[in-house]
C-alpha cells in the first residue's frame, strides 16, 4: 500500500476520530446517567461527570425489573438457538445454490432474494395467525423454531462465498469418496469459518436486541428476554427512572459490546471478504 | 491397474434453450493398456479435458461408453471407479495438513489406521516430502507450488488406484519446477507402472511422457500413436502443425512431372511459382495421382538447413533470427509463405532483413491434401 500525504493522512483521521467520538457519545451518556442519582438525570446544564458515583444503581436497576437472570437465560438460549439454526440452515441452503446444479436453480435464488425486499410488519399479522394455529403463542417457538429455516440476507452471503472457492476441492472431495454431505461438512464448511461467524453474529446481534418478536409472541414474565424486560422496567414505575434503565441498557448491551471486542477481527474482515475473496 | 476403454464416448452441452447444442467430445474411441502411460493433447477447446473429467466421472457421458478393466463405469459414481485425479490447481484441501490431505481418501474408504499411516509414510518418502524437512505436518499454503504438486501427487499415489488421471498437472509450475515433476511423473510411472491418463496442451510435455500421445481437436482425435510415430507420420495437417515446436513449415504449390521425375513447386497466393523442389523416388510414393493438382508440402524446421544456392533451394527473406545457445531459429518469408529455419550453425542478428537461401532435406517431406488436410502417402 503506498502512503499518502501526511496532511492528508491528518485529515482523514481527525474526520474518523470526530465520527467516532459522535457515535460513542449516546454510549457514554448511558454509562454516565447509569451511575448518577436520579435527580441529576435531567440537569441542565448536563453533567459528564455524577456528583458522586451510584454503583448500586445496577443491582437495584436488576431487582426492579424483575427476576433479571431468567431473561438473560432467555436472550441467551434465544441467541444460542437462533445462530445455531441460522448457521446450519443458511450454510446448506446456500450450498445448494452455489455447488450444486439444478434446473431454475437461479430463479429460485431469485425468489428467495425477493423475500428480503418483505417488511416484517407485513408479515406480522400473517405470522401471528400461522403460529396461533400451530398453538405456539405464549411458547418460545416463534422466536426460535424460523431460524432453522434459513434466512435470505445470510444465505445470499454465505452463497457468495461458496462461490468463491474452487469447484476443483469439490471435485478432488468426490473423487476421494465423499459424499455430498461430507463435501458439505468436511470440506467446505470448515474453509468457510470467516463467513460462517459473520453469520453467526449478526444473527447474535439480531435476535439479543429482537424487541418486536419477543413482544407478540411472548405472553408469560418468566418467557421474557432482556430487550422485552427493558421495556418493562420504562412502563410501570410511574416516571421512567432514567438512571435504573440507563443501568439496565449498559448491562443488556455489554455482552454484544465484550462478544464484538473478542471477535472484531473476524468479524470485520468476514464483512470484507465475502464475496470479494 | 487396469485398461481403460473408451468406445464412441460424446459429450454434448446442451445449448441455451435447447438451441445450438455444443459438441465438446465428437465420438472419441480409445484403447488404453493396462500401465500404458498415454497423454490427451490439443488446443484448449478440443475437448480433451471434457474426455478425462467423463473418465473421472465428474462429467456426465451423452453417449457412448467407459470401461475401467472390465466393467462398464458410465453410470458409477467418482468414488467407485478406483480413479484418483491430479489438478491443475492441486485442489488440496487447505485446512487440512500434507498428512490428512494424502490420508483423506484411505479414511473415507476405512482402511485401518496402521495401513493409512504406512502407505503416506511410503508416498512421503517416494515423493522427497520428508526430507530435508517434514512437509506432512504442514498446511498447503506453507507449501510452494512443486511441493503442492507431489502433495496431490501423493494423494493420488496412496490410493493406489486403477489409474492415475492427470489434468494439465504442471501448467502452473514455473519453467524450471515443470521440468522436474515431468521427469518426477515419469519416473513415477516407471516405479508404479501403473495406467496413466494425461491430459495437457503442451506438446513438449507430451512427446517426453507418453507411451502413446493422442491428438484432439474439435471434439475428435486427430491421430493416436507412438511420439516418434507422430513426430515422422503425422496423419493430417492439423497434426503435423500441433506436434514440433517451432512447428512445421507449410508450402502450397503443385505436383509436377519432369524428364527425371516429380518436383514440387511452390506457389504464390496470386499463383506465380517462386521456386522448384525435385523430389527424390524415395519421397514420391503415392503422389503420382495427385500430378498438377494443388498440394500443401511440410517441412519441419529442423530439417531446413541454410544452403549456399544447392538445386532445390529456395529464397528467404530473414526477418528475425533468435539465438538460443545450441540452436538458431531463423524466421523469414519465401515469396508466398513464411518459414522457419532450425540450425545448429549459430547465425547472427545480423542477417536480419538479408536475404539467404534455405535447402530442405527431400527425405523429410510431408504432403498434405489442401481441401482435407489429410497426408498424402
Amino acid at each position: 500500500m503506498n502512503r499518502r500525504h501526511p496532511t492528508q493522512e491528518a485529515i482523514t483521521f481527525a474526520l474518523l476520530l470526530a465520527f467516532g467520538f459522535l457515535f460513542l457519545l449516546p454510549f457514554l451518556w448511558m454509562v454516565s446517567t447509569s451511575l448518577k442519582p436520579l435527580e441529576e438525570t435531567m440537569k441542565m446544564p448536563p453533567e459528564w461527570i455524577p456528583s458522586s458515583f451510584q454503583w448500586h444503581n445496577y443491582p437495584d436497576a436488576m431487582r426492579a425489573m424483575g427476576p433479571f437472570w431468567t431473561f438473560a437465560g432467555n436472550s441467551l438460549l434465544l441467541a444460542g438457538l437462533n445462530v445455531v439454526g441460522t448457521v446450519l440452515s443458511s450454510a446448506w441452503v446456500a450450498y445448494g445454490f452455489s455447488r450444486l446444479d439444478w434446473k431454475g436453480r437461479d430463479a429460485c435464488f431469485f425468489l428467495l432474494l425477493m423475500t428480503m425486499m418483505i417488511p416484517f410488519p407485513v408479515v406480522m399479522v400473517p405470522l401471528y395467525t400461522l403460529f396461533r394455529d400451530l398453538g405456539w403463542i405464549g411458547t418460545m417457538k416463534p422466536l426460535w423454531v424460523p431460524s432453522f429455516l434459513a434466512g435470505a440476507f445470510n444465505v445470499f452471503l454465505l452463497r457468495q462465498f461458496f462461490l468463491t472457492l474452487p469447484r476443483d476441492l469439490s471435485e478432488a472431495a468426490r473423487i476421494d469418496g465423499c459424499s455430498e454431505f461430507r463435501i458439505f461438512w468436511q470440506v467446505i464448511l470448515p474453509l468457510a469459518k470467516p463467513a460462517l461467524l459473520t453469520v453467526a453474529l449478526f444473527q447474535f446481534l439480531a435476535t439479543w436486541n429482537d424487541f418486536l418478536g419477543p413482544l407478540i409472541f411472548l405472553a408469560r414474565e418468566s418467557h421474557f428476554t432482556l430487550a422485552l424486560a427493558l421495556q418493562a422496567l420504562q412502563s410501570t414505575i410511574s416516571g421512567t427512572p432514567w438512571h435504573h434503565l440507563m443501568a439496565a441498557s449498559t448491562l443488556v448491551v455489554a455482552p454484544v459490546l465484550v462478544l464484538f471486542f473478542f471477535t472484531q477481527r473476524t468479524f470485520i474482515r468476514g464483512i470484507a471478504t465475502t464475496g470479494l475473496k | 491397474m487396469a485398461k481403460v476403454i473408451l468406445e464412441n464416448l460424446s459429450k454434448i452441452y446442451p445449448g441455451e434453450r435447447g438451441r445450438n447444442p455444443k459438441v465438446a467430445v465428437d465420438r472419441v474411441s480409445l484403447e488404453i493398456a493396462s500401465g500404458e502411460f498415454v497423454v490427451l493433447v490439443g488446443p484448449s477447446g478440443c475437448g480433451k479435458t471434457t474426455t478425462l473429467r467423463m473418465i473421472a466421472g465428474l462429467e456426465d457421458i451423452s453417449s457412448g461408453t467407459i470401461h475401467i478393466g472390465d466393467r462398464c463405469v458410465n453410470d458409477t459414481p467418482p468414488k467407485d471407479r478406483d480413479i484418483a485425479m491430479v489438478f491443475q490447481n492441486y485442489a488440496l484441501y487447505p485446512h487440512m495438513t500434507v498428512e490428512r490431505n494424502m490420508a483423506f481418501g484411505l479414511e473415507l474408504r476405512g482402511f485401518p489406521k496402521e495401513e493409512i499411516r504406512k502407505r503416506v509414510q511410503a508416498a512421503a518418502k517416494t515423493l522427497g516430502l520428508l526430507e530435508p524437512d517434514n512437509l506432512l505436518v504442514r498446511k498447503p499454503k506453507a507449501l510452494s507450488g512443486g511441493q503442492r504438486q507431489r502433495v496431490a501427487l501423493g494423494r493420488a499415489m496412496v490410493r493406489e488406484p486403477k489409474a492415475f488421471l492427470f489434468d494439465e498437472p504442471l501448467s502452473n509450475l514455473d519453467a524450471k519446477m515443470r521440468v522436474e515433476m515431468r521427469a518426477e511423473i515419469s519416473r513415477l510411472h516407471r516405479t508404479l507402472g501403473s495406467t496413466m491418463i494425461y491430459v495437457t496442451h503442451d506438446q513438449t510435455e507430451a512427446m517426453t511422457m507418453a507411451d502413446r500421445i493422442v491428438v484432439m481437436s474439435s471434439g475428435k482425435v486427430q491421430q493416436n500413436d507412438t511420439p516418434m510415430n507422430l513426430y515422422h507420420r503425422p496423419a493430417n495437417r492439423f497434426v503435423a502443425g500441433f506436434m514440433g515446436s517451432p512447428p512445421m513449415n507449410f508450402f502450397q504449390g503443385r505436383l509436377r512431372r519432369t524428364h527425371s521425375g516429380l518436383e514440387f513447386a511452390e506457389e504464390t497466393p496470386e499463383g506465380r511459382t517462386s521456386w522448384v523442389l525435385p523430389l527424390t523416388s524415395g519421397s514420391t510414393s503415392g503422389l503420382a495421382s495427385r500430378m498438377d493438382k494443388p498440394v500443401v508440402l511440410g517441412i519441419r524446421p529442423e530439417h531446413i538447413s541454410p544452403d549456399a544456392g544447392g538445386t532445390g533451394s529456395f529464397e528467404v527473406e530473414v526477418d528475425l533470427v533468435e539465438p538460443m545457445g545450441a540452436e538458431t531459429l531463423v524466421y523469414g518469408r519465401t515469396a508466398g509463405h513464411k518459414c522457419i529455419c532450425r540450425t545448429f550453425r549459430s547465425e547472427g542478428k545480423e542477417l536480419e532483413g538479408r536475404k539467404m537461401r534455405f535447402l530442405p532435406d527431400a527425405s523429410r517431406l510431408h504432403f498434405f491434401d489442401v481441401e482435407s488436410g489429410q497426408a498424402i502417402s
